[in-house]
């Protein structure tokens, strides 16, 4: 058996076994593709087949190589699967996960997901005609979305990070300072949110990456919330500073995703039954929001230097902290 | 050392033009991506070979008038950030603000160009 296979053909070879253990009426698969983009994990996109006709699925699983020491940020897999499933019990759109991989599988970690019919790229769904009312109804679902997330119970789910504001700070400290290389912005950034820190709030399920990008649209509107890979316990003000920052919004204006206004998504929140929005709070988390876009930036260098993944994209990325770094100071002078 | 032509920036603009014309054509999905980002990454070598010197020579003049000292520009550099770091600088002492807009503006003219917070930043810093 191999041991992580990356090979389309090995890839094929291990999930048709998979397929035919886990999904009853399954019989094989069709149409494997390994999706561009997806940042750190793989995302292959296929049809399980069998007699009820094709059936649309997703594998996601972590690259062998994600193990580079200076990684520290992403949830096991399987947390990430047992979140899904969390979420969507409490009303979050999600797809349905069908199956958690394991060892014996020889896929490495991840599972298997329905594949939710949509487009997930942001300038698609901020240009095309067609998300016209995608893009009228989702400042509201983002807002009514992350309050479900934060009453999502996560009692008893393993490896799943506990950081509020202070420890989530110190933790991005020590990665900057991991990197040993200067960038003078970051220091005044972390100086900043250090006095700046809001108070300790009620812990909630912070999702991590809650951003224009992923979000599975259709006409309608968000159909589903993917890549929980950098959730964690942590501030409920989080995600909105993230959801808000200026890498996000695609050259467009509007601060929301590139679609919405803030008073919006804060008032459909709040509606939604979320924490009382404080704006402080969020501009604190704008700016821990891009000094933490900057360093995942660093973050992809490191694992290419470290020999572990080869991708070019993972070199030109560095090449993009300086989005962050003008984005910290467009913010705070 | 006086290398002779053709310079860097011309071996890189070769480069360019024939991944551009003879092997973009038949790339498709994974790989075609990862051929514009290839050619992305061209463009940043091509414009720092071309901006890197005055830029340079710009950010240590600057870095010397708030240290107060000569130095390289390496060694400036990773002062300043240590101060910043021990709070023994502050980004509202004299020249820091202006200095970091002034260096993070000359890395967007480098590496991401097209940024609308280059755009935004540009507008502000030219009013």
């Amino acid at each position: 058996m191999v041991a992580h296979p990356s090979s389309t053909g090995q890839v094929e070879t291990a999930l048709t076994a998979v397929v035919r253990k886990a999904l009853p009426g399954a019989h094989g698969i069709a149409g494997l593709a390994r999706l561009s983009g997806g940042g750190t994990q793989e995302n292959w996109a296929f049809d399980g087949v069998g007699a009820d006709g094709p059936l649309p699925l997703i594998l996601r699983r972590a690259p062998a190589n994600l193990q580079c020491a200076a990684w520290t940020i992403s949830v096991p897999m399987a947390t990430e699967a047992e979140l899904i499933r969390r979420a969507s019990a409490a009303g979050v759109p999600s797809p349905l996960v069908r199956y958690v991989l394991r060892p014996s599988d020889g896929l490495g970690a991840g599972y298997l997901m329905e594949r939710v019919a949509g487009e997930t790229f942001p300038r698609r769904i901020l240009r095309d005609a067609e998300y016209a009312g995608a893009r009228a109804a989702m400042t509201a679902q983002c807002g009514r979305i992350l309050a479900a997330i934060q009453r999502v119970d996560t009692r008893g789910i393993a490896d799943l990070p506990v950081l509020p504001a202070a420890a989530l700070v110190a933790k991005f400290r020590g990665i900057y300072n991991d990197f040993h290389e200067p960038h003078p912005v970051f220091d005044a950034a972390i100086r900043w949110l250090e006095d700046h820190l809001p108070p300790p709030a009620q812990p909630v399920l912070v999702h991590g990456d809650y951003r224009n990008g992923n979000f599975i649209v259709g006409p309608d509107g968000i159909r589903a919330v993917i890549d929980w890979e950098f959730s964690h316990i942590g501030d409920p003000m989080e995600d909105l500073g993230w959801l808000c920052i200026n890498v996000w919004r695609f050259d467009s204006p509007l601060p929301v995703g590139g679609f919405g206004d803030r008073e919006a998504v804060y008032a459909a929140y709040e509606e939604a039954g979320g924490a009382p929005v404080d704006r402080n709070h969020v501009r604190f988390w704008e700016v821990f929001a891009c000094l933490k876009y900057g360093l995942i930036c660093k973050l992809f260098v490191a694992r290419h230097e470290s020999g572990s993944d080869a991708a070019i994209e993972l070199a030109y990325v560095g090449r993009r902290t300086c989005e962050s770094e003008i984005d910290i100071l467009n913010l705070l002078t | 050392m006086a290398q002779n032509k053709p310079t860097a920036a011309q071996l890189i603009g070769a480069v360019k033009a024939f991944l551009e014309h003879e092997i973009k054509p038949d790339l498709k999905g994974n790989k075609a991506f990862n051929l514009m980002v290839a050619l992305k990454s061209l463009d940043i070598v091509q414009r720092e070979l071309e901006l890197v010197p005055a830029f340079a020579a710009a950010e240590r003049g600057r870095l010397v008038a708030i240290l107060g000292h000569d130095g390289s520009l390496d060694d400036l550099n990773a002062e300043f950030a240590r101060r910043l770091r021990d709070r023994e600088l502050g980004i509202d002492d004299p020249g820091v603000a202006q200095h970091l807009r002034a260096t993070t503006l000359e890395k967007l003219a480098i590496d991401q160009p097209q940024y609308s917070g280059y755009a935004q930043a540009l507008a502000r810093d030219t009013q």
